[in-house]
């Protein structure tokens, strides 16, 4: 019974971190690849620990582990997500010709590098 | 089917593809944004390996592994972002 909740949670967590690395691969541009890699490699690498918690049941140190380092990828990777796309925007890296509003036009300071 | 062999034959060759895939992006990438998020992507990868290996084999030990490498890929990101808005071309 337990074996196949872990097999769920691998299946789903490997698929999204297919999905990740497609859309990284087929993304027109770096704020769209972005977009689709930070938010589901954390899924899938969140699901692939679950299964580990949920299969080391008699040791509390690994749960407690593996937790922790689930706690700490959804901390972080939305903060290095924003800090790299705040510095692609900043260096004017292209965007896809695609798109059609950007809010942050003429905004930004080009020495100080501050909101205006 | 056991769970070792759905991990050996299933779940671990997804992960060789996705791998592969983010590889080609780290290659062509045409702005050095490109290859630092295909960097992160790459780690977040490998602690998922990481974790597989470790129900696979019953190792409870590899997950401090994925842990430091976490943390890594966190700081390593940061540090990019810093120096290339200093540098401040593409």
């Amino acid at each position: 019974m337990i074996d196949i909740l872990i097999g769920v949670l691998c299946t789903i967590g490997a698929l999204a971190i297919l999905i990740a690395a497609v859309g990284i691969v087929r993304m027109p541009d770096f704020y769209l690849r972005l977009s689709v890699t930070v938010k589901a490699a954390t899924l899938g690498g969140g699901l692939l620990l679950l299964s580990a918690a949920f299969y080391f049941p008699e040791d509390v140190s690994v749960t407690t582990k593996a937790l922790a380092i689930i706690f700490f990828l959804i901390l972080t990777a939305p903060v290095a997500a924003h800090l790299i796309a705040r510095t692609a925007y900043l260096i004017k890296t292209d965007q896809w010709e695609g798109t059609t509003q950007d809010d942050l036009a003429d905004k930004y300071n080009e020495e100080t590098h501050e909101l205006e | 089917m056991t769970l070792d062999s759905y991990i050996d034959y299933v779940i671990l060759p997804i992960l060789a593809v996705s791998l592969l895939l983010v590889f080609i992006r780290l290659f062509k990438g045409p702005t050095i944004v490109d290859r630092v998020i295909a960097l992160d992507l790459l780690i977040t990868i490998g602690i998922s390996v990481i974790t597989v290996y470790s129900i696979n084999t019953g190792k409870s030990t590899l997950i401090d592994v994925a842990m430091i490498l976490a943390l890594i890929a966190f700081l390593g990101t940061i540090a990019f972002s810093y120096y290339i808005e200093k540098r401040g071309r593409k």
